[in-house]
């Protein structure tokens, strides 16, 4: 079979990204305690916020939180491909039947069950603090961000595959993953966006990601965001496909 | 029975260097097979175009029958690799390696616990892979290739930086892979271990091949010298020594004579010789060129230079 060797490799990665001092800290202890600390800050606020700002704190927060939390991972893992190949480890597992599809594809996994870590833990702390949470579909939810998410890392497995050196790999995803926060409508619809922006966001997965996980959060039936999952999906596809063929092992 | 490896004039180019030049050889079934050079000489090169890891500009290889390049994970199924420079993820435990190895081909039949104990390593079995020492890691990389059983294993640089007897425990290793019916393909720059371990090797300096066969037809073909060296208080023996027909030069100082000539015959015809004419001798041992002199012979230079 292709993927073969994909578990036991998942399972070493996610062992050996536990024993990097600061794997598990920084990744899933430090987004919780921030969402913490700004809940509790949010939190004490007076109740009579203008409806703006409020609707940004219910629907905005949870979702530039998941938004946030993914790139992290997308960026972590064009590192570790980059510094897999600049320290030969990458050469050494070609010499070997494994695809790079199952190498990709043993990260990914990894960090997805790190994502879902910190977003349950942060909605098992954060229950005191945004209690909105009460009513959100999270089966939904779930699914949602993991469409979302796959298709955000399928990004990170194009740029992850092309990156010249590990040095460049954070900076270059960086640049390419942070601005696409501004215009994918979560802090202003992309209708009010100037028109060249606007087109800009419609080619951006990410304002589809933010679309669908903003209309699930709120309630919204999976029929009415049909796009934004067949646009997601799109996106995956033909990243995917085509990291597959440029990637460099050395 | 058609070679393991065939290459048919395989030529690799880096920019302006040319790093490999029309190089053709065969490997055979059952044989251990070295490359030998200096730094730079395209070893490294040569067989990792062979390996499917490098695609040379020009020239056929078939390796067990496949093209490396297009039936590469066919290849690699078959084929056990340790690379000249290599690492793993530096927090991965040893037995980790091999057991994620393991699970990377179709069929197992090596026993990971049995090899890393072959290799010296069973103590290390929980150590992560950056606090191994060199040799330690490269005992590891050995284990690896082995790991799947292979048909053909390549070993680039086998011993380096491993202490004696970490070395000839490897070519215990490397003969009992052979007597197993498996062929070994290999470089070094130790001519000792080309010596000791190879069946046949192949010279190879700036990208190109200058001779391939057994150590001992090469030293015979490129360094027929041999010479005696004895001591005898006879007054008559240097006048003896000369009459003999293979003898070039006789050279004595005090009572010890150094007798040079060509033909392994050389050294029986002195031992008749002295026997012949009832010359006491108190000492006799004799000189043989190696491998090291037939490399200096053809490159006009020492492999260490
Ligand atoms: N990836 C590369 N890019 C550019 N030049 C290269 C590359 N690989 C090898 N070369 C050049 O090709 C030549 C042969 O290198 P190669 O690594 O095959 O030598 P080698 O015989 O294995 O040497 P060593 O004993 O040092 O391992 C050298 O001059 C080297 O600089
Ligand atoms: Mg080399």
């Amino acid at each position: 079979m292709m993927l073969r060797g994909l578990w036991k490799l998942t399972w070493i990665e996610l062992k050996i990204f536990l024993r990097e001092p600061l794997g598990a800290f920084g990744t899933i202890a430090i987004p919780v305690l921030v969402f913490v600390v700004t809940g509790r800050i949010v939190g004490h606020r007076e109740p009579s916020a203008s409806l703006a700002a409020s609707n940004f704190i219910s629907v905005g927060l949870p979702v530039l939180a998941s938004v946030l939390i993914t790139i992290s991972a997308v960026l972590s893992l064009v590192t570790i491909i980059s510094i897999y190949r600049e320290g030969g480890i990458l050469k050494r597992l070609r010499a070997t039947p494994l695809r790079p599809q199952t190498i990709l594809t043993a990260h990914v996994v990894v960090k997805l069950l790190l994502t879902a870590a910190t977003l349950v833990l942060m909605v098992l702390v954060g229950k005191r603090y945004y209690p909105v949470g009460i009513h959100v579909p999270l089966f939904g939810f779930t699914l949602a961000l993991l469409i979302s998410t796959c298709s955000i890392l399928s990004m990170g497995f194009l740029i992850a595959s092309i990156v010249p050196t590990a040095r460049f790999a954070q900076p270059i995803g960086a640049v390419i993953l942070y601005p696409m926060i501004g215009i994918s409508g979560l802090f202003a619809p992309v209708a009010a966006l100037p028109p060249a922006l606007q087109v800009v966001a419609r080619v951006v997965p990410l304002t589809y990601a933010v679309s669908l996980l903003e209309g699930i959060w709120k309630g919204d039936a999976w029929s009415a965001h049909l796009g934004d999952v067949g646009a997601l999906a799109l996106v995956f596809i033909a990243c995917t496909a085509l990291s597959a063929k440029v990637f460099r092992w050395q | 029975m058609p070679p393991v490896i065939q290459v048919s004039a395989v030529r690799k180019t880096y920019g302006a260097t040319v790093a490999v030049d029309e190089v053709s050889f065969a490997v055979n079934e059952g044989e251990i097979f070295g490359l030998i050079g200096p730094n730079g000489a395209g070893k490294t090169t040569t067989m990792e175009c062979i390996e499917g890891l490098r695609t040379p500009d020009r020239g056929a290889i078939s390796v067990l029958g496949l093209n490396p390049f297009s039936d590469v994970y066919k290849l690699q199924e078959r084929i056990g690799i340790q690379l000249q420079e290599a690492q793993l993820q530096k927090r991965i435990k040893v037995w980790e390696a091999v057991d994620l190895w393991a699970s990377l081909y179709r069929k197992k039949r090596i026993d990971g616990e049995r090899l890393l104990e072959q290799l010296g390593l069973i103590d290390k079995r929980n150590a992560w892979f950056m606090n191994l020492s060199g040799g330690q890691k490269q005992r590891l990389f050995i284990a690896l290739a082995l790991i799947n059983d292979p048909e053909l294993v390549f070993l680039d640089e086998l011993t380096t930086g491993l202490d004696p007897q970490a070395r000839r425990a490897i070519w215990d290793l490397v003969r009992g892979i052979r007597s197993r019916g498996k062929t070994v393909f290999l470089t070094t720059h130790l001519m000792e271990e080309a010596e000791r371990l190879c069946d046949r090797v192949a010279i190879i300096e700036h990208g190109r091949i200058i001779d391939i066969d057994t150590p001992q037809s090469l030293v015979n073909r490129h360094c027929p010298e041999r010479t005696v060296v004895l001591a005898t208080d006879d007054g008559s023996a240097a006048e003896r020594f000369r009459t003999i027909p293979r003898v070039d030069a006789v050279t004595c100082s005090d009572s010890q004579f150094t007798i040079r000539g060509r033909g392994d015959d050389l050294v029986t015809e002195v031992i008749q010789c002295l026997s012949e004419n009832r010359i006491r001798v108190t000492d006799f041992r004799t000189i043989l060129p190696n491998l090291e002199d037939v490399f200096l012979k053809l490159t006009g230079h020492s492999i260490r230079d």
